[in-house]
């Protein structure tokens, strides 16, 4: 650097007082490969749209006219209902289930290890099945002492010490049975992406808040948590999405509301079922465009220009702590 | 009680160490420091890197615990309650309240990235303190303006310099209105000529009259500012005296070698 500082290079920059440099027209590089991809993509293209509209399996109008009975509203009712629900105790579970894990009491942090273990281990579709089906474990559900089966005839007692109980059926409903199959294993999934975004918060912002006298609640609830979801929101979208495809399996609990067992069944009794897994396909992609493009918004909100900064700076304007 | 003779809220000494040793698994990082700070002085810590200086500061406030010795500050032993020879562990909500005398300012500043400046200064009195709102913000916009940041409330630390960024986390740690405050090397991450700017609200705190322990490679603040020095090696204290005594005729060998190095 130094010697060409010193030495002007061979080629030097020419005397003042010359022309304006004349724009560059050369002849741009050709690119033959992007004709010929455009041209095999477009005959594909061709050949599937002329499958769409001849083939007979599909069967247009066969689909419209069932694709918005009222079941299959109602379908689309209960997959929306149950991948919100789900996600939203899923989140709230995942929170605590990784700062369980985080914690210093090793009973805690050994609990939320099983648990994110077993959920994640089992199969979502094994999961809510047995959910549906946990009604042969227990016929009923019952408040009372534990193992006072043992400790009543311990103190020659008889009878039992049991408060309250309901039948199992009527609290286990198969929507229940698939909500809880659904969040309890998303809860496990969120966990470690809870996990992941606190852990991504610098040691030194703890350190910190704790010199300045904050408590550990304090320090998560406002310091590490609301740094952690720049980490956290992205994944939580994709969760979304995938819950959203996943409430398919709940039709195997059974749940007879929910829209891919609504869209089979009609499909099943006409004889058609080919328009309608057509229609399936049809449904799924349209919430999930919908939803992929909230994401966008959202994580665009939370990408610019420190977004968790305007929320804190939205709740210390609003007077309002979290 | 918890207050020893010599920690006593009424004595003179704000910080008193006995021998304190602090252990990292096998590796003894403070190997016996005894010192006293007293009320209002402005105490300098220097020493070559990885010689114990920030750790003895973060046992000062509890951040790390000691393995041997007594810690007083403001009369408090820090961490735990003595009754006869027992020593009783604080809890964690006992050990927070007595952080809140103590303010430290780091070398990487630590803001918190997600607030404003002013919500930065307002965040431990208002959660922690209990005070409403809207004095809080009085205070920090006072103490924001006392550290030269006055039309700086809406930035982001992103948004500010380092010495800005450091001057907040001054700001910060007085709205605590803390009784001790600890710097580990406030200006070792700042651009030289940002020194300048941190150094003068340092000594602007100082002339107030407040108990200051720092941690710095600033040999000029401290013969200026400072009420005394000590030279740490090694986990142990090898000279400590005035300024002008240690920095300018040091006594032990390690002292001298070290100062050779960074004056
Ligand atoms: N949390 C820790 N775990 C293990 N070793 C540590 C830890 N903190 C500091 N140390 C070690 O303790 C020694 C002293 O470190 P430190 O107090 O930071 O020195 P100084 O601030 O004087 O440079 C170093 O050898 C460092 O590696
Ligand atoms: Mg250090």
């Amino acid at each position: 650097m130094s010697t060409s500082a010193e030495s002007p290079p061979p080629a030097g920059p020419p005397p003042e007082g010359r022309r304006p440099p004349e724009t560059i027209k050369a002849v741009p590089v050709r690119h033959p490969g992007r004709w010929v991809a455009a041209a095999v993509i477009l005959l594909l293209a061709a050949m599937f749209v002329n499958m769409l509209l001849t083939n007979p399996a599909f069967d247009w109008a066969y689909m419209r006219s069932r694709a918005f009975l009222p079941n299959v509203l109602e379908g689309v009712r209960t997959t929306l209902l149950l991948t919100v629900l789900a996600m939203v105790i899923g989140v709230v579970i995942g929170v605590v289930v990784a700062i369980m894990r985080l914690s210093t009491n090793p009973i805690l942090s050994a609990t939320a290890w099983v648990y994110t273990w077993f959920f994640r281990a089992v199969p979502r579709l094994v999961l809510c099945v047995l959910f549906g089906n946990l009604g042969i474990l227990y016929r009923e559900l019952e408040f009372g002492v534990p193992f006072d089966n043992y400790l009543m005839p311990l103190f020659g007692m008889d009878g039992d010490l049991r408060f309250y109980s309901v039948d199992m059926n009527t609290v286990l409903t198969a929507f229940m049975a698939a909500l809880l199959g659904l969040a309890l294993s998303e809860g496990a999934y969120m966990s470690e992406i809870v996990r992941a975004g606190l852990q991504s918060v610098d040691k030194g912002q703890t350190e910190a808040a704790q010199a300045l006298g904050m408590n550990n609640t304090t320090v998560l609830r406002r310091i590490t948590l609301p740094q952690a979801l720049r980490v956290i929101v992205p994944p939580t979208g994709n969760e979304t999405v995938a819950m959203l495809k996943d409430t398919a399996l709940v039709a195997y609990v059974p749940l007879n509301t929910e829209l891919w067992f609504q869209l089979q069944a009609i499909g099943n009794r006409d004889f058609s079922i080919f328009p309608m897994l057509i229609a399936a396909c049809l449904y799924y992609l349209v919430i999930t465009s919908v939803f992929m493009v909230g994401q966008y918004f959202l994580e665009r909100s939370f990408s610019t220009n420190d977004p968790v900064a305007k929320i804190t700076a939205r709740q210390t304007a609003g007077g309002g702590g979290m | 009680m918890t207050d020893s003779p010599n920690g006593a809220p009424g004595s003179d000494a704000m910080v008193v160490a006995e021998d304190v040793h602090k252990s990292f698994g096998r590796l003894e990082v403070l190997r016996g420091i005894d010192l006293t700070v007293k009320r209002g002085e402005v105490m300098c810590v220097v020493g070559p890197s990885g010689s114990g200086k920030s750790t003895f500061l973060r046992c000062i406030n509890h951040l790390e615990k000691i393995n041997a010795g007594r810690l007083w500050v403001n009369g408090h032993l820090m961490g735990y309650r003595q009754k006869g020879s027992k020593l009783y562990e604080l809890r964690e909500q006992e050990v927070a309240a007595q952080r809140r005398e103590i303010g430290m300012v780091f070398q990487r500043f630590n803001l918190f990235p997600h607030m404003t400046a002013l919500a930065n200064v307002m965040e431990a009195p208002v959660q922690v303190r209990n005070v409403p709102r809207k004095l809080a913000r009085e205070r920090a916009t006072e103490l924001l303006a006392r550290v030269g940041l006055g039309d700086k409330h809406a930035h982001h630390p992103d948004q500010l310099s380092g010495g800005q960024q450091q001057r907040v986390a001054i700001a910060r740690a007085l709205a605590m209105e803390p009784a001790l405050m600890l710097f580990d090397e406030p200006t070792s991450a700042l651009d030289p000529e940002l020194v300048g700017e941190v150094l003068d609200t340092m000594k602007d705190l100082a002339r107030d009259g407040m108990t200051m322990v720092v941690v710095t490679h600033e040999m000029g603040f401290a013969r200026e500012v400072g009420d005394s020095l000590v030279f740490m090696d090694d986990g142990v204290v090898v000279e400590a005296g005035s300024p002008a005594q240690v920095l300018g005729s040091p006594q032990e060998e390690r002292t001298k070698a070290f100062l050779s190095k960074v004056l």
